[in-house]
């Protein structure tokens, strides 16, 4: 384990590791409430973050968290009152974001247009000391929210307007995700990249619902497909000179692909343990009036 | 405590002081609108402590949107509306209210078991989400009164639409609330679960529950049910003793949905009610 001799790997590592858990947390809401590419759009609007934070010569990852936070909450006020102009204005929003991204990068003396590439598709070894500490505040926050009130998103997401029967906050609920998922996508975004980060979101997720039955195991084999992928995918990137954005989201889908395949004979099994299957079978000897001709 | 096995007196009739409890739901002079349509149109309901009352009508007559507008979830746009004697705007006391959605096949993009799904009627009645050891015996008994207690570990996307609702009215009696109000709860559910709904509907009558429910036709529960409030365009047309079956309708056993023959006196169904 040379690697592990390096700071930079390390930090990798970690940070790795961290999106790996986080990703999947916060990515597993969004799923259920059928919003699966909104981590899509929240990376599309951080961007414009970091052009702002090159233009601007501060920490592009405390702007990026900053513009994607807003953008989120937007998101969510579109979600309430858009209704059926919704997806048009999010369109605007995604597109307006990227493109206001690239401009603004354009403009400032710093972001060249290799830095624009190493945040939308993750440059993992570049983390930085001063970006761990934001990775680790951030994702406290992340795992604080989502397994700390893991109950009240669960019915949240579930089913709203029992939800809001039942007296839960369900608005505050509602932008609580939408924040944390702006939150996410930057700690994501040095790791696998705007672009990216959403597939870390939903695939550890669509691979988990695969083999399971409950929300809470479906949680956890998420969380540990997210940090399987982001560690191994960040060790080849290592030995193999790959970006470690793309290798880890094609081993998450290679995962999905293989817990697909195991959920056939699965599914099988349990229904065969769940009762013994139709015991009539077609006589032997069929005579011939059975057969229906046309 | 109700005795099923005798004609149920209206309140009307004298049978029971029903003035001298306290209002449950009060709906005064409701009238609500979907998009530009009036849906309600100063509707006057009021149900007391302990009442069981049935909310009747053709589709398209309101009588969802009513029950929807009771807790919230269609704003009224005149009238007053108050829950437990507090006015609808300080009402905060969610927890004595158990819901029962029109039956959505929309589950969650996420697998969750039936135990999961019925935990979520009890958070009212939690701190924080924390469940202590009575909010567990209160999940798993709601779940033996519907009959699905062996069944907590399965899946909520693999059972049959009867199965599916006696999970939703378990997550309504999760929470033991004082007043349960169901929105079609027999609509498309078999015989046998119509029973097993029927019986942990009398269980909540008998520890004093008040019931608020839509139906299309009162079914196996004419005999719990006090009074019957029908809807038409949304106007009330008959607050009082449940009407008496008629013609096919009147036979034993006989349940069936579908929709009104009478499709001139109803307006055009859009979806946007149910």
């Amino acid at each position: 384990m040379e690697m592990l001799d390096f700071a930079f790997m390390q930090r990798a590592l970690i940070a790795a590791l961290i999106v790996g858990i986080t990703a999947p947390a916060i990515g597993i809401y969004l799923v259920q409430r059928r919003q699966a590419l909104m981590g899509d759009g929240i990376g599309h609007v951080a961007l414009t973050g970091v052009g702002l934070g090159f233009l601007l010569n501060t920490s592009p990852v405390w702007v990026a968290t900053a513009v994607a936070v807003v953008g989120s909450v937007v998101m969510e006020l579109i979600r309430w009152y858009g209704k059926t102009r919704g997806d048009l204005a999010l369109a605007m929003l995604f597109y307006g974001g990227m493109a206001g991204g690239v401009m603004l990068m354009n403009l400032s003396d710093a972001g060249s247009s290799a830095n624009l590439g190493t945040y939308l598709f993750g440059s993992i070894t570049t983390v930085s000391p001063q970006d761990m500490t934001t990775i680790y505040v951030l994702a406290a926050l992340v795992l604080a929210i989502t397994v700390g009130l893991r109950r009240q998103l669960f019915a949240v997401c579930q089913d709203e307007e029992f939800a809001r029967v039942t007296g839960l906050p369900v608005r505050l609920l509602n932008l609580l995700i939408a924040v944390t998922a702006a939150v996410t996508v930057t700690v994501a975004m040095r790791v696998v990249g705007l672009l990216l980060v959403s597939a870390l979101m939903v695939i550890p997720v669509a691979a988990a619902q695969q083999i399971s039955r409950s929300f809470a195991v479906t949680f956890a084999t998420a969380v540990a497909i997210g940090v399987a992928v982001t560690l191994t995918g960040t060790t080849a990137s290592y030995y193999v000179d790959v970006p470690s954005g793309a290798t880890i989201v094609l081993f998450a889908i290679a995962l999905f692909v293989v817990f697909t395949a195991l959920a056939t004979p699965l599914a099988r099994r349990r229904a065969a343990a769940a009762g013994k299957g139709c015991t009539l079978e077609v006589p032997a000897s069929r005579t011939a009036e059975d057969d229906v001709r046309v | 405590m109700k005795d099923t096995g005798q004609p149920v007196i209206a309140p009307e009739a004298g049978g029971r002081p029903a003035e001298d409890r306290s209002a449950v739901i009060e709906l005064r002079g409701a009238t609500a609108s979907l998009g530009s349509r009036p849906v309600l149109r100063g509707v006057d309901l009021t149900v007391r402590s302990g009442e069981v009352v049935a909310l009747l009508g053709a589709n398209g007559s309101g009588k969802s949107t009513a029950v929807r507008s009771v807790i919230g979830q269609v704003p009224l746009t005149s009238g007053d509306l108050a829950l437990f004697g507090t006015p609808f705007r300080r009402f905060k006391d969610w927890a004595r209210v158990g819901y029962v959605p029109q039956r959505t096949t929309a589950a969650g993009g996420v697998p969750a078991t039936i135990r999961e799904v019925v935990t979520a009627g009890r958070l009212a009645r939690t701190k924080l989400g924390l469940l202590r050891k009575a909010d567990r015996a209160a999940v798993h008994h709601a779940l033996e009164l519907v009959g699905m207690a062996d069944r907590v570990k399965d899946s909520v996307n693999a059972l049959s639409g009867g199965q599916h609702q006696r999970v939703l009215i378990a997550r309504a009696l999760a929470g033991e609330p004082d007043l349960l109000i169901m929105d079609e709860p027999m609509a498309g559910v078999d015989l046998a679960s119509q029973e097993v709904l029927a019986s942990a509907l009398r269980e909540q009558v008998g520890r004093g529950a008040t019931v608020l429910l839509v139906l299309h036709e009162l079914g196996p529960l004419e005999p719990l049910i006090d009074r019957a409030v029908v809807l038409r365009d949304g106007c009330v047309v008959h607050d009082g003793p449940p009407p008496e079956a008629v013609g096919q309708h009147a036979l034993p056993g006989h349940d069936h949905v579908h929709p009104h023959a009478d499709a001139a006196a109803e307006p055009l169904r859009t979806g946007l009610l149910s």
